[in-house]
């Protein structure tokens, strides 16, 4: 009798205790249309190369509503940019105001919110060697500064993954006129649309 | 294996609070495992001697840093040579033509140069037509300091107020050793009871039970009849109450923490370094999917941070248990890069992340809605993610929470030409300034259904 009591309070001890677990899933109650019959984005399935949904697509294939870059990614093909390239969006206070927000997003982390190489990371010394957008010695120009976000450049890795074409060029409007800042040019008009 | 989580917790304090509440009052224990910091601290003596007469370290490391670092360390290998040792290398009327402008230096046939462009894969470096001849002392005087001793970290004793109890061993773990030996001690206990009474039996003598037997207290409580009526009804009241909280957890994944691959964390990237949400999640800006990253992502800033910071690796191991510069060399070879050479070898694998926020497939969610257009913070719904070392969900992601949500959320109209006529005649029906998501008509079945 005393054992079969110890039993029981032990066993309902164990049952209390032993459940319970963050790394677990909750249970589900007959998950009927809980789980993709098509390939979830981003999903994990053995048919495909390395597992991964995400393929790439054939190269050389063209998407509509999107050109592909000509210029190399080499040293020659950065020359040609910066001599050449040309920002072909109206410089108007919309594509500024767009430019900026997405300049804080993705570039003032390192390059600072005035574009003078003082961002966060800079100063908690995480990164180094971001200059100045009026340093002489690279002297940006659209084409430049394009070709450099589209390839990346020494450290500074490509931002073509995180920015469609007109996303980075809009970005580049900005940095400009962040130049033009910090050299204290005046800032042209703005444009009608 | 897949559970109900409601209804464990309670029950495991309660039985631990049980055991140690029966167990401290007999035998207190002292912890005095405090462990010292050691502080190793060697005071590396800066020579203030510099390699290059002339040259000033402290301006040096500034321009150093702001023009130079991208490429190059000090004492090792990046996209440039390491330049420690440059003075004794080269002679410094070259140094200067080379720094002002390498490729023209280059294309004057100088033979030394022609070699180092080809040795380092014809990876043309900068002209720095700015920098005076004093300028170059000075970053030369900066990389030719001796290397820095290593400073051992010291364990953060500042920020933790108090000596840490147990040494960092959770309560969890103390709670258990108690309940263990507590178990041991009751189990020797009833042995020697048996042993002794076996003896006692067999010297012949009684043992005497001097308790008077009275009524044992189960029989005086089934005899109470009130007694008995109120314990059932409370009974049944805690059974319904954890019934019905069990049925209620079915199916939700709130505080889900599943281990990663890769030990990322969110607390160092988006809290201590504030990176915007947005710079890793880009595709939450115009897609239905809040993608994970790509590595390349990674790279972008771990092309050139290959260690942390050893105050931040001694926190790690000391509060997580995590070596983070192992973390990072995961990443590396899932990338197939190597920081030695510095070049990508191109074997690649993919990172098996484990998804945490998963909806079901029935119901629709479009982040870029959101965040583009309803302009919602990452934190409403996913928590403080910036102080999280590890991912969990934090919301429950229940149905009734999405459409609380859309009760009380006005839809942002200004400057969003869409709404300028909606707006107007919705504002007339329901005669209200601000229009909800609701009376917009967030709350059919077809706008998350389909």
């Amino acid at each position: 009798m005393k054992n079969f009591q110890l039993i029981i309070v032990s066993l309902l001890g164990l049952i209390f205790t032993s459940c319970g677990d963050k790394n677990e899933p909750a249970s589900q109650y007959f998950a009927n249309m809980y789980y993709t019959v098509p390939y979830d984005t981003y999903g994990e399935y053995e048919i495909f190369e390395n597992e991964q949904e995400a393929k790439k697509p054939v190269e050389g294939t063209i998407k509509k509503g999107w050109m592909p870059y000509e210029y190399e990614d080499n040293t020659e093909g950065y020359e040609k940019a910066k001599t050449e390239l040309i920002n072909d969006l109206a410089y108007t206070e919309e594509n500024i105001e767009e430019g900026k927000e997405l300049y804080n997003i993705y570039c003032a982390t390192c390059h600072g919110e005035k574009g003078d190489g003082k961002g966060y990371l800079v100063e908690r010394e995480k990164i180094l060697g971001v200059p100045s957008y009026d340093d002489k010695g690279r002297a940006i120009t659209e084409g430049s500064v394009y070709h450099v976000m589209y390839y990346g450049i020494n450290t500074m890795g490509s931002y073509a993954s995180q920015m469609n074409t007109k996303e980075l060029w809009q970005v580049d409007m900005y940095v400009m006129k962040l130049k033009r800042d910090l050299e204290g040019v005046e800032q042209p008009e703005f444009e009608n649309k | 294996m897949r559970k109900v989580t409601f209804s464990q917790e309670f029950f495991k304090y309660l039985f631990l609070l049980v055991l140690v509440v029966s167990f401290s009052s007999t035998y207190a224990q002292e912890d005095a495992t405090s462990e010292e910091a050691k502080s190793e601290e060697t005071a590396a003596e800066q020579t203030e001697e510099s390699a290059v007469p002339g040259g000033d370290p402290v301006k040096g490391k500034e321009l150093f840093n702001s023009l130079c670092a991208a490429c190059h360390k000090p004492y090792s290998d990046a996209v440039g040579p390491a330049l420690h040792g440059v003075t004794e290398r080269r002679e410094m009327d070259w140094l200067y033509e080379w720094i002002k402008n390498s490729q023209a230096l280059i294309k004057s046939g100088d033979q030394q140069a022609v070699a180092l462009y080809e040795e380092w894969n014809k990876v043309a470096m900068n002209a720095f037509p700015q920098l005076s001849n004093q300028d170059i002392d000075d970053i030369l005087s900066y990389v030719e300091q001796p290397k820095p001793e290593p400073k051992v970290a010291v364990a953060a004793e500042a920020t933790t107020g108090e000596a840490q109890s147990g040494g960092g061993i959770s309560n969890e773990i103390v709670l258990g050793i108690l309940a263990f030996v507590l178990l041991m001690l009751s189990v020797i206990l009833i042995l020697v009871n048996k042993t002794l009474n076996r003896f006692a039996q067999a010297n012949g003598i009684e043992v005497k039970d001097d308790k008077p037997k009275g009524k044992p207290i189960w029989v005086a409580f089934a005899e109470n009849q009130f007694l008995v009526l109120s314990t059932v009804i409370v009974m049944l009241l805690v059974v319904a109450w954890y019934g019905y909280g069990g049925l209620m957890s079915v199916g939700i994944d709130q505080g889900y923490e599943p281990i990663q691959p890769i030990h990322y964390s969110h607390r160092i990237h988006a809290g201590e370094n504030q990176i915007e949400c947005k710079y890793c999640h880009s595709s939450a800006r115009v897609s239905k999917h809040s993608g994970i990253p790509s590595l390349n992502v990674c790279m972008n800033c771990h092309k050139q941070i290959a260690e942390v910071a050893p105050e931040t690796q001694a926190k790690g191991e000391q509060e997580f248990n995590v070596d983070y510069n192992a973390e990072i060399q995961k990443l590396y070879e899932a990338t197939g890069w190597d920081p030695q050479t510095q070049s990508y070898s191109g074997e690649s694998k993919p990172v098996k992340w484990i998804r945490i926020h998963n909806l079901p497939d029935f119901a629709y969610f479009n982040h870029s809605q959101h965040v583009t257009v309803g302009q919602i913070e990452c934190q409403t719904c996913h928590g403080p993610v910036e102080e999280m070392e590890i991912m969990y969900q934090d919301a429950p992601l229940t149905m009734g929470w999405c459409i609380n949500c859309h009760r009380e959320t006005n839809v942002k109209m200004e400057g969003n030409e869409y709404y300028e006529k909606i707006h107007e005649e919705l504002a007339k029906k329901y005669g209200v300034e601000k229009v909800t998501a609701a009376q917009m008509g967030g709350i059919e079945c077809g706008k998350c259904h389909y």
